[in-house]
């Protein structure tokens, strides 16, 4: 990886890595935060800038981290000229905004939330404009959705900021969601999802049939982004945010992701009809509109959200054109509403912060008042307007230019016309903004004292105006050779058009349009009393009206199927679950034809015939009896026994010896919990309904036997080979299973025994809460003790559990030894000692056999998971990976010699786990009782004769 | 022997899943003990069935065995389903000593008017 390459992936993570520090520093201080914020962003210009020179030279920086190459997804960025620009935009603005944000939040508002989101979307855009990957790119287009919703609704104490943020989130994220669409099939066009890959096969694309889909789903994705008509609505209403917010979202960086990425596509999807009159007119319509709106907004951040949608349309004009000239405009274009726009912002922020009202019906007569308010302002404002002097002027002559060479349909007028309108309009506007709140008579009902702001607040503003004039006065020589590096970007190398980024351009048809434009915008203004209030009387749709009636409408939608399929039945949820179940599986099996069976039916000896009765018997009899709970219990033990014996016919030693330990806890754990559950179920479903229930469960078990059967007789290529092959060479043991268990899959294994100890822990801490809840009342009240044997803890079973008790772990400690050779290993071991603990706890009662426990079950838990844990990383020392097993033997001479493996030590793991997790559910269960109110017995057992016989008092 | 083992697995499921559709927790669990058994016996049958082959490793020469690995995976299945058992039996012994009563459906709203019934 080459040293750009290191300092282009540093510096798209550093904004990431940066936002965890404001949370840090803002206890230092506000302006402490600020800086300590302010760093990333410093950092990753610094590094912009470093790698700017090669990128202006023409070089394209690239670096590339494989992350998911099984789905084409790679950490690959590259820095060309679009790129650099704008990065350097949403560098240099992200730094100016936090400056300004110091100064403009107030006390009460957590500034390092702020900062926080802040740098979170600023990493999300950068991660747009340099992602080489357009998977990559579709990850950080969503994530600069979500940031935004959580700046817009900074303020969540604002209703307005809290639905701003949600429709913007609607409309912005929806669009991102068709665009995944597009790019997808982009990407499936080209074949691959690398962009550079991609830029390369214009024609390809645009000649595949595929390709009007894509254009449409990545527009959309576009147009919602940069606010295009009929998605405009949402902008003005993300205005709810704090004003460095609108400022940097809105002028700068995400607004003008929709117009990035129309730059980025333009060599590959430009240049076709479709492009054209889709994307050509959509940002004429909403250059238009939007212009037209804001001339009669009050508000003044409405004011300037609307003619960010209107310059937005310009562009995404100018791109739809499809011309390199018009493609190069666009370029300087974003260059000069960035500087002008963002400005604007923050005098409007400015002009909020002193004044307490944006409404510019109660502003006016600042420019005495504010005057350095009133000179960046108006500097902005004029630039807006496309005055000569000032940057604005110079995009929007040639964007008129451009325009006066298109046709539209076969009509020579009307782009230019409409282009002409857009900019009168805009006219209009700009100088109503300096007109009505800087101008005029000072008055004396300002809702607060007018005053210019601190230095801090002024500054960033005050910077972007001299760029304003600066590029004004001197345009080639500021940003000339950015403008030709970014626009070579854009059209994809090859030539650049003729053009001259100079004020005089002599007598042109543009210079006609510019002076109707201004004359027309200063009539309007000029009129604009009698205009408001005809546009106030006129009717015309609110979008946010019909934006809530469309969502009201979806929820609504949404609401009725989820109470139609979710009415809180959870015995619907599961007849709806089967019979789809069902239902899919009957599709499978007739879409696909089923090969003839290769293997014979088996015969059935008598014994096994009688198994298979006693199992179909104990099946049926469990459901016919469910009703009285304990014979269905007692019942359902016969099938577990007989599963377990047709185990070890059909040559599964191990599971036999599983299932039957398994069966006798699970059966204990049941009478425990049936011990204060109702004894009987009444009868509640209507005879329809068990006919219902039994026409699916009868399908259901058809269709699981049919497949069971027909799979049987069917033989298939299985790895098991593998393992028979290389139990006892690699993994040193006889009995493949338990080989398969601590080491051919010991990670599963692991994992699993990981989910046992967590359903272990689980019960403990739900019963730890239900003995905190409203339920302790309930147990507390409850008389349990009528259910009681009056021989409780018999004597002949205290005794026969104590001599079995050493027996039994005996037997425990053999079957885990010989696991790894012969059927067993740590589960059953675990199993089978902790039956032989359960029987002293049954024997004695829980309380006196908890007081002899040594060790803390949870204890016990955790040892197993660490010892199989360090035993797998142990592995590593090795140089080997995760779980790789290790064996060898040693001769001892009294017991001959005998394999030590690692495996050993994993099953070790396994064995404490089980035996921790099964002993902690039961002991758990058991602890409701005692907070019955159960006596709890100091003696073993209830009668002890040995005990009596020396009792003086008794005499007997 | 391919049909008991069959007919086995479709009657369990059939009656696990005539359980689960039931109105009060412990048949459910009762249900889900059945599918249990089911799907451990599906899964093992998936390796084929054979009489006297268990894949224990003979010493002498080359034997033929049973596949190992659907047992291995049936093996760990059957300790886990138990671990689901366990976790199901507090949940519904939570719910009944919370509220009163073992129905697994959210009683419609008409129902919360009437008294409790008592199950004792």
């Amino acid at each position: 990886m080459s040293r750009e390459g290191v300092f282009l992936l540093v510096m798209s993570a550093l904004p990431f890595l940066g936002a965890l520090i404001p949370g840090l520093m803002i206890r230092a201080g506000r302006t402490a935060c600020a800086t300590f914020a302010a760093v990333p962003t410093a950092l990753a210009l610094t590094m912009l800038l470093i790698l700017a020179p090669s990128v202006m030279q023409g070089e394209v920086i690239r670096v590339e981290l494989d992350w998911l190459p099984q789905l084409g997804l790679s950490v690959s960025f590259f820095l060309d000229g679009l790129g650099l620009l704008f990065a350097g935009m949403i560098l240099g603005v992200g730094l100016l905004v936090t400056l300004y944000a110091r100064f403009y939040l107030s006390s009460d508002d957590p500034m390092g939330q702020f900062y926080t989101y802040l740098l979170l979307f600023q990493g999300a855009m950068l991660g747009i404009v340099l992602s080489d990957n357009i998977l990559l790119l579709l990850i950080f287009w969503e994530l600069t959705s979500l940031s935004s919703f959580l700046l817009i609704g900074y303020w969540k104490h604002l209703p307005e900021g809290r639905q701003g943020a949600r429709m913007a989130l609607a409309v912005t994220g929806g669009g991102g969601l068709a665009m995944i669409g597009g790019m997808l099939i982009l990407g499936n066009i080209a074949g691959s999802y690398n962009l550079t890959d991609i830029l390369s096969q214009g024609d390809a694309i645009r000649a595949s049939e595929w390709y009007l889909p894509a254009l449409i789903l990545i527009l959309l994705g576009a147009f919602t982004k940069s606010a295009q008509f009929p998605f405009h609505f949402w902008l003005p209403h993300a205005m709810a945010a704090p004003t460095p917010v609108s400022a940097y979202l809105h002028s700068a960086t995400m607004v003008k992701a929709g117009v990035f990425l129309l730059a980025r596509m333009w060599p590959v999807l430009a240049g076709t009809d479709a492009w054209f009159y889709i994307v050509a007119t959509t940002g004429l319509v909403t250059m238009v509109l939007g212009a037209l709106i804001a001339l009669f907004k009050n508000d003044l951040k409405a004011l300037l959200a609307y003619s960010t949608v209107s310059h937005l349309g310009l562009l995404t004009m100018l791109l739809g054109f499809g011309t390199k000239f018009a493609a190069i405009v666009a370029v300087f274009h974003i260059i000069n509403h960035l500087t002008f726009k963002a400005a604007l912002f923050m005098t409007a922020g400015i002009v909020d912060h002193a004044v307490h009202s944006r409404d510019i019906k109660r502003l006016g007569g600042l420019r005495h008042l504010m005057p350095i308010t009133f000179v960046i302002g108006t500097v902005a404002a004029l630039s807006m307007a496309g005055i000569p002097l000032f940057n604005g002027f110079l995009s929007k002559e040639m964007m008129l230019d451009e325009a006066a060479r298109t046709g539209w349909a076969g009509s020579a007028w009307v782009v230019p016309a409409l282009a002409t309108l857009g900019a009168l309009l805009s006219v209009a506007y700009s100088f109503r903004f300096i007109m009505h709140v800087f101008f005029g008579p000072v008055r004396d009902d300002y809702p607060a004292e007018p005053h210019d702001p601190p230095f801090g607040l002024w500054a960033a503003p005050a910077l972007l105006v001299v760029g304003v004039v600066v590029i004004g006065l001197v345009p080639a020589l500021i940003v000339g050779p950015l403008v030709a590096v970014a626009g070579g970007a854009v059209i994809g190398g090859g030539e650049l058009p003729y053009y001259s980024l100079k004020i005089w351009h002599g007598v042109t048809p543009a210079l006609f349009m510019s002076a109707a434009a201004i004359l027309g915008g200063l009539a309007l203004l000029w009129r604009h009393a009698s205009l408001d209030r005809a546009w106030s009387l006129a009717p015309r749709p609110e979008a946010k009206v019909i934006f809530d009636r469309l969502i009201a409408a979806a929820v609504s939608l949404a609401r009725r199927i989820t109470d139609g399929a979710h009415d809180g039945a959870m015995s619907r949820y599961l007849a709806i679950f089967v019979v789809a179940t069902v239902a899919l599986g009957a599709v499978a099996w007739t879409g696909g034809g089923t090969p003839p069976p290769t293997r014979g039916l088996q015969p059935v000896p008598l014994v096994v015939a009688i198994g298979w009765a006693l199992l179909l018997l104990g099946a049926v009899s469990v459901v016919v009896t469910h009703r009285s709970r304990f014979l269905a219990l007692v019942l359902i033990s016969i099938i577990g026994l007989m599963i377990s014996a047709g185990f070890v016919y059909l040559s599964a030693p191990d599971l036999a010896l599983t299932q039957i330990s398994v069966e006798t806890v699970t059966i204990m754990l049941l009478l425990l919990a049936l011990h204060f559950l109702p004894k009987t179920t009444p009868i509640e479903s209507s005879w329809f309904r068990r006919i219902r229930d039994g026409v699916i469960a009868a399908a259901a078990g058809g269709g699981v036997g049919a497949l069971a059967y027909v799979f049987m007789l069917r033989d298939v290529d299985t790895i098991s080979g593998y393992h028979l092959a290389n139990s006892y060479v690699g993994g040193g043991g006889t009995n493949v299973v338990n080989v398969i268990l601590v080491d051919f899959r010991g990670y599963d294994t692991y994992g699993e025994i990981i989910v046992l100890a967590i359903a272990g822990l689980v019960i403990f801490a739900a019963i730890e809460a239900l003995l905190r809840g409203p339920a302790a009342a309930r147990i507390r009240n409850t008389n349990y003790a009528q259910d009681r044997s009056r021989d409780r803890h018999p004597l002949m079973m205290v005794v026969a559990t104590r001599v079995m008790m050493p027996i039994a772990i005996m037997v425990g400690v053999y079957i885990f030894l010989r696991g790894h050779n012969q059927p067993g290993g740590g589960f059953v071991a675990g199993l089978v000692v902790s039956i032989a603990l359960l029987m002293q706890y049954m024997a004695s009662g829980f309380a006196w056999a908890q007081a002899r426990q040594r060790v803390e079950y949870h204890t016990m838990i955790g040892w197993g998971v660490l010892i199989a844990g360090l035993t797998g990383a142990a592995a590593w020392l090795a140089g080997r990976p995760f779980l790789t097993s290790a064996f060898g033997y040693v001769h001892l001479p009294p017991i001959e010699e005998f394999e030590l493996a690692t495996a050993m030590a994993f099953d070790l793991g396994v064995f404490l786990a089980v035996l921790g997790a099964v002993m902690l559910m039961l002991y758990s269960l058991s602890r409701i009782a005692r907070y019955a109110g159960e006596s709890t017995n100091l003696e073993p057992m209830d009668f002890d004769p040995t005990e009596r016989k020396t009792d003086p008092k008794e005499g007997v | 022997m391919e049909i008991v083992v069959a007919s086995s697995v479709a009657v369990l499921t059939a009656g696990g899943v005539y359980l689960i559709l039931r109105l009060r927790t412990f048949p459910v669990i009762l249900g889900l003990a059945l599918l249990s058994y089911a799907v451990n016996i599906f899964l093992f049958a998936s390796g084929r069935l054979a009489t006297g082959l268990p894949p224990v490793l003979s010493r002498y020469g080359d034997a033929t065995y049973t596949d190992p690995l659907p047992q291995a995976l049936v093996l760990t299945a059957i300790v886990i389903s138990f671990g689901m058992t366990a976790v199901l039996v507090i949940v519904a012994l939570g719910a009944f000593l919370e509220s009163g009563t073992d129905r697994i459906d959210i009683a419609p709203r008409e129902d919360d008017a009437e008294p409790r019934e008592s199950h004792r």
